[in-house]
């Protein structure tokens, strides 16, 4: 019988410190080349192996996990780039995943002092500040109010952050992967503060969190009874602890880092709050020296997912270039694609469900015979918001704004097939 | 009585109708009343005008006794910071330049905050552990080593809200996006002006993560 490996990945944070200078200064790429050779034993006209004897029977994994040939895509994180791992970040593998939907495991973490378990038993969400009534309620009490299922991506305002100033790191993953997409179950706050009832001086809302950094990020009152939801679900199970469990705030097309996770309490008030997250932190600085503050939607933005730096091209003829594409202010209506650096676009299959404020998946096939590509992605949204080039942005906003780059990428695909990240200019 | 009938009138038309309509009804009856005891306890924020900064003080002089001990340790011993650790001191005149500073001299705009996230967030891994008056006395050794206030200044929570940061009209609202050109959902096809030289390869960069060979 096969043994399901577990990985029990235990942190050493002293570890991790001492090593963050050196990890810098390691060589090259994921480039992930299925180099395995099958074994003839197994193909026609031999009767494989898992044909010739039983398999495992049921409950040998009483929860299943992916394949074990699987063991590639997983969450990966640039150790280099923060000083602990409880206060850092990992990226989704959207190069290696199909469809819309994120798995629960693979959702990208962000957290600010680690990741807080807690019993639901002893979970209670806090209403206070500008409401009629202050009120606490337990989770089953959320439960109870009338629910909603709603699908939305959630992507860290830093996503492709460290590509401002130049094409830095030599991956979809670590460029594109602070995004993930799952369906979220839970109550509107439109129908929650039914029960607190609000005062009509309340214009902004405080959500905070329980964990260790005790997050907060100031709302205003209209984003709050316009879609935002409290979730205790996503994909259809309990949100998973370095989701929030047991509940987190939904903050449909926002920045991420307001979708407060082991959300503890909102406050209504009369003003903003002006956390440390909304003022030293998520706040872009341009060439002048000042700082856009509160700078909430994500811009429409795509990704070529395949090829792509972890994804070589290994042999010539047809292919399926695959990518994702999404918007913070609505629906994608359309996704372009050049496969010579932006001279000549063609129009992507979008596939269907197409949702709003939703990862979309396109598609376009295209031949490779090894030659040189310049591959990039343009999605155009409901608004008919486009796309961006990051000249465009860096004009606009320099290279110091870390936040809210949503530019078009470049992926060179080489003579022998492997991908790089470029930066044209 | 025709006064008395007036009375009542004004009295139902401005004071009793409007309350009655105010105070709206739970709809669902879920949930419990929160007592004054359980909100002082979770209610820790601290707002820019001061609004919840709790009873207590402290000056820089003793500031430098609570940094040492619950501080230095990552942020450096003059708020430097040690290895990725954030640098807490200087970075003036530095925004608009290559490679910016933002420190809480520089950068934050509000003495607020700095005592909301220290208290709420700080020590790493010791949340919620520091006295008010420790966090007072860490806020102004800060704001100290920032030029900010003199070494004997008492920092209350009268005074906080009131406290001018050097970057307090550094932030710019609102958010202007869409900032870029509008093309109207009709960018250019084919033929298209773009730059097509490569003038840089994260492969050349060389700082992406290697997974380890099994």
């Amino acid at each position: 019988m096969k043994k399901n490996k577990k990985k029990n990945i235990k942190i050493n944070r002293r570890e991790l410190l001492a090593g963050t200078a050196s990890f810098g200064a390691i060589a090259l790429t994921t480039k992930v080349v299925n180099s395995q050779e099958a074994n003839p034993n197994n193909l026609p006209p031999n009767v494989p192996e898992w044909t010739a004897e039983l398999g495992t029977g049921v409950d040998a994994n009483p929860y299943g996990m992916p394949s074990e040939f699987e063991k590639n895509v997983i969450r990966r994180n640039v150790e280099w780039l923060t000083a602990s791992t409880e206060s850092s970040v990992n990226f989704t593998p959207i190069q290696d995943l199909e469809g819309i939907i994120t798995p629960n495991g693979l959702c990208f973490e962000r957290h600010h002092g680690g990741v807080s378990i807690i019993n639901p038993k002893d979970y209670r969400l806090m209403i206070n500040g500008l409401v009629d009534r202050e009120m606490i309620f337990t989770l089953d009490d959320l439960k109870r109010f009338p629910q909603t299922n709603k699908f939305y991506f959630l992507e860290c305002a830093a996503n492709g952050g460290m590509e401002w100033k130049g094409s830095q790191l030599n991956g979809c993953q670590y460029t594109f992967g602070m995004v993930h997409n799952v369906q979220y179950t839970g109550v509107k706050l439109s129908d929650l503060i039914l029960e607190t009832g609000i005062k009509p001086k309340a214009k902004w809302v405080l959500a905070e969190g329980s964990d260790s950094s005790g997050m907060t990020r100031s709302i205003p009152i209209e984003k709050i009874l316009d879609d935002c939801m409290i979730a205790w679900a996503m994909n259809g199970e309990a949100l998973r602890s370095e989701q929030g469990y047991p509940v987190r705030l939904v903050v449909p097309g926002w920045e991420g880092n307001m979708w407060v996770k082991w959300l503890r309490r909102l406050e209504f008030g009369d003003m903003p709050y002006m956390t440390r997250e909304e003022t030293s932190k998520y706040t872009d600085l341009l060439p002048d020296g000042k700082a856009r503050m509160f700078t909430w939607v994500m811009d429409a933005k795509s990704v070529v997912t395949s090829p792509s730096p972890e994804k070589a091209i290994l042999k010539k003829g047809v292919h399926q270039l695959r990518g994702l594409a999404w918007s913070g202010r609505g629906k994608i209506k359309r996704v372009d694609v050049s496969l010579d650096g932006g001279k000549n676009w063609e129009t992507a299959k979008l596939h269907d469900p197409v949702l709003s404020k939703s990862l979309a998946r396109f598609t376009l096939p295209f031949e490779w015979n090894g030659q040189e590509l310049l591959v990039q992605s343009r999605a155009i949204d409901e608004t008919n918001y486009v796309q961006p080039t990051i000249q465009e942005l860096q004009k606009l906003r320099g290279v110091n704004s870390i936040y809210h780059n949503n530019s078009i990428a470049t992926w060179k695909v080489n003579k022998d097939g492997t991908v790089d990240n470029v930066r044209l200019g | 009585m025709f006064d008395l009938v007036r009375k009542l009138t004004i009295f139902f038309i401005m004071i009793a109708i409007p309350i009655i309509l105010h105070a709206s009804e739970r709809k669902f009856n879920l949930g419990k009343i929160a007592t004054k005891t359980e909100i002082a306890g979770w209610d820790i924020d601290v707002r820019p005008d001061g609004m919840g900064a709790p009873i207590g003080s402290g000056n820089a002089i003793d500031g430098e006794e609570v940094y040492a001990e619950q501080c230095a340790s990552c942020h450096g011993d003059f708020g430097e910071g040690l290895d990725r650790w954030p640098e807490l001191v200087g970075g003036e005149d530095s925004l608009d330049t290559y490679d910016p500073v933002k420190t809480t001299g520089s950068y934050w705009p509000y003495a607020s905050t700095m005592y909301d996230y220290i208290y709420r967030a700080m020590p790493f891994g010791v949340a919620q552990s520091l006295t008010h008056d420790e966090t007072y006395r860490v806020v102004a050794y800060l704001l100290y080593m920032n030029e900010i206030i003199e070494e004997d200044f008492v920092l209350n929570d009268k005074n906080i809200g009131k406290i001018k940061m050097p970057n307090v009209e550094g932030f710019l609202l609102p958010d202007p996006r869409p900032d870029i050109a509008n093309l109207n959902g009709k960018p250019c096809m084919k033929n298209c002006v773009s730059p097509t030289k490569i003038i840089g390869k994260a492969r050349d960069i060389d700082v992406t993560p290697e997974d380890e060979k099994s």
